[in-house]
């Protein structure tokens, strides 16, 4: 019988720390298939953030280098801009990219480098504990927002793709989802075209990944799949914004 | 032959030594007294964005100091030879990622010209970050190595040697002036003779063709491993100290007060040493020209008789270090100004004339 499904040459034989129904592994697999796909594993540079996906270079088999929390973008200007032939993403997460980077990321993609960012969003804080990110929603229960988010003491989820949409110097942006396998077959979709912009010197395309945290959501694994389709999308809506 | 000597300020020294030595990235964030230093790299290093013109190597105006030396970061791990340069309320802001560059045995040079602080401070001249450059700044167990040129014809030479510096230990570079060096112009000459550029780092982010991936990090998770790596990191530091300590030594052989000063000081300290050598009194000069690593050697004076007098533009830092190198042998005075405030040749003579009397 004919096999149909490999793991990618991008993607170590190593089992993965993340948690019981965590969305980082699926990402990160997403970004592996793409990689071999577009056939650039020996000319692509990923920066891992600070955060659960501390040590995705673990387990992407290419050149990767690491950067301060938040400082994704600038570490990727440079590499990408020192060899404008290397194929350069970042992988960050909403607390990486959307709060302490934000200044890194909006300044990033308006002057249009000609980067890929894979912006994995599950709402909260994951590696130090589950605290309120910039991207939980109303309501929404974190070690650091007992009672759920409300406006008034925390402000509104902050809608980076579509704040970053209206700058010029970005070519794409897109929001997918983890919740289903369809949904997944998008992702891999939006990666691919956020990689593909890239080898084809369009400028900055950014892909945000709705993931899920079952551990900081108090939710099983099918339950957070199923808060991302019922809850999350309604206020991250999925779909092509730029 | 007469050398064929050019004006230049000490920031545009430095900027022109960068160049000569083969920098060819640069990212900074404008700041007060060091401005002329990202306009020179704007001018001499045209961006090259695309990859299809010829570079020249690449130039880029951050949006803020944090970005400016972790875009340092990214292009040193992608092998180029890079560089920035702020003041101090701005190199405040890049510690971590000094941190990170060191932690991840990078090559990087970083300019401080500084300035008067704490805080916001002013934009006159001052040593007041000599603490900080020594004593690693960021967090962790680190050191840069400092280097501290007096005149803007040491700014240029020492610029081009913090290069090969870099590159020889991975590890980064502070090049530590303040705002007089920096805006002072004096004729420099320039050594036609460019460094030899290592193009080859085996560790540098590439692209993994024909090789295993290379990881630049400078995470250690499992049980032992950050130790391990902070011993080897110190074993290099070892080796610095052993190797790379530079001064400079004036009538130190019969000297009965030596003073010790650095950097745009040490100019106005050997004006007075000269003025009180030429009274019949035996003064002499010691210039630590690196700061990290301290030099010991003119410190080992076995006369204890021999009395030595700090002078800086701050409150007692680098006195920390000469009393460290004496071990208590010699009585060691302190006379210092800071926040703008430059000691002169007439107090550092009428402290000396004190120290003689007592």
């Amino acid at each position: 019988m004919e096999k149909t499904f490999f793991r990618p040459e991008s993607l170590y034989d190593v089992p993965t720390h993340y948690c019981p129904g965590c969305g980082h592994g699926t990402a990160h697999r997403l970004v592996a298939q793409v990689v071999d796909e577009l056939g650039i594993r020996e000319k692509t540079v990923g920066i891992a953030p600070v955060g659960c996906a501390v040590v995705a270079y673990d387990y992407w088999n290419f050149d990767c280098s690491e950067a301060p929390h938040g400082r994704a973008l600038a570490v990727a200007t440079a590499i990408k801009r020192v060899h404008p032939q290397n194929i350069v993403f970042t992988y960050q997460g909403d607390g990486d990219l959307a709060a302490i980077g934000t200044n890194e990321t909006i300044h990033a993609a308006n002057r249009g480098e000609n980067l890929s960012v894979i912006f994995i969003n599950n709402t909260v804080y994951g590696m130090t504990g589950g605290q309120m990110a910039p991207t939980t929603l109303l309501g929404q229960k974190t070690s650091t927002s007992i009672e759920g988010r409300v406006k008034e003491k925390h402000g509104y989820p902050l809608k980076i793709s579509e704040m970053l949409a209206i700058l010029p110097g970005v070519a794409y942006v897109e929001r997918v989802s983890l919740h289903s396998p369809q949904e997944v077959l998008k992702a891999k979709r939006a990666i691919k075209q956020a990689f593909e912009n890239q080898i084809n010197n369009l400028g900055f395309s950014l892909v945000e990944v709705l993931s899920p945290c079952p551990t900081y959501w108090g939710q099983s694994p099918k339950e957070s799949l199923d808060w991302i389709r019922d809850v999350m999308q309604k206020e991250f809506p999925l779909g092509r914004i730029k | 032959m007469v050398k064929a000597k050019i004006l230049l300020s000490g920031n545009e020294a430095i900027a022109q030594g960068a160049l000569q030595a083969g920098c060819n990235f640069y990212a900074g964030y404008p700041i007060t007294p060091q401005n002329e230093i990202i306009a020179y790299m704007a001018k001499c290093m045209p961006a090259c964005r695309t990859g299809r013109e010829q570079s020249k190597g690449v130039f880029i105006q951050a949006e803020s100091e944090l970005a400016a030396i972790n875009m340092v970061y990214g292009a040193c791990a992608a092998g180029a030879r890079s560089m920035t340069s702020s003041s101090s309320p701005g190199i405040s802001l890049m510690q971590e990622g000094i941190s990170y560059i060191a932690g991840s045995q990078l090559p990087a040079v970083i300019v401080n010209i500084m300035r008067g602080g704490p805080g916001l401070g002013n934009i006159a001249p001052a040593q007041s970050d000599y603490f900080q450059a020594t004593r690693g700044g960021g967090h962790g167990d680190y050191h840069l190595i400092v280097l501290a040129p007096s005149c803007v014809q040491e700014a240029y030479d020492l610029t081009k040697i913090s290069f090969e510096l870099a590159d020889k230990y991975r590890i980064p570079i502070m090049i530590l002036g303040d705002g007089i060096l920096g805006q002072m112009m004096e004729p420099v000459h320039l050594s036609k003779k460019k460094n030899k550029v290592n193009t080859f780092k085996n560790w540098a982010l590439t692209g993994c063709k024909g090789r295993k991936p290379n990881i630049v990090k400078s995470f250690f998770l499992r049980e032992g491993a950050l130790e391990e790596f902070n011993l080897k990191l110190q074993a290099n530091y070892e080796q610095i100290r052993k190797k790379e300590a530079r001064y400079e030594g004036i009538f130190l052989s019969d000297a009965k007060v030596i003073l010790v000063a650095y950097g745009t000081m040490a100019r106005i300290a050997k004006g007075a040493v000269i003025q009180l050598r030429n009274q019949g009194k035996k003064i002499g000069l010691i210039r630590p020209i690196t700061l990290w690593p301290f030099p010991q050697v003119p410190f080992s004076i076995k006369n204890k008789k021999v009395k030595f007098l700090v002078v800086e533009m701050s409150y007692g830092q680098m006195l920390e270090d000469v009393k460290l190198a004496v071990c208590c042998r010699q009585k060691v005075d302190f006379l210092g100004r800071s926040g703008g405030g430059v000691p002169s040749e007439e107090e550092i003579i009428n402290k000396v004339n004190k120290i003689l009397l007592q």
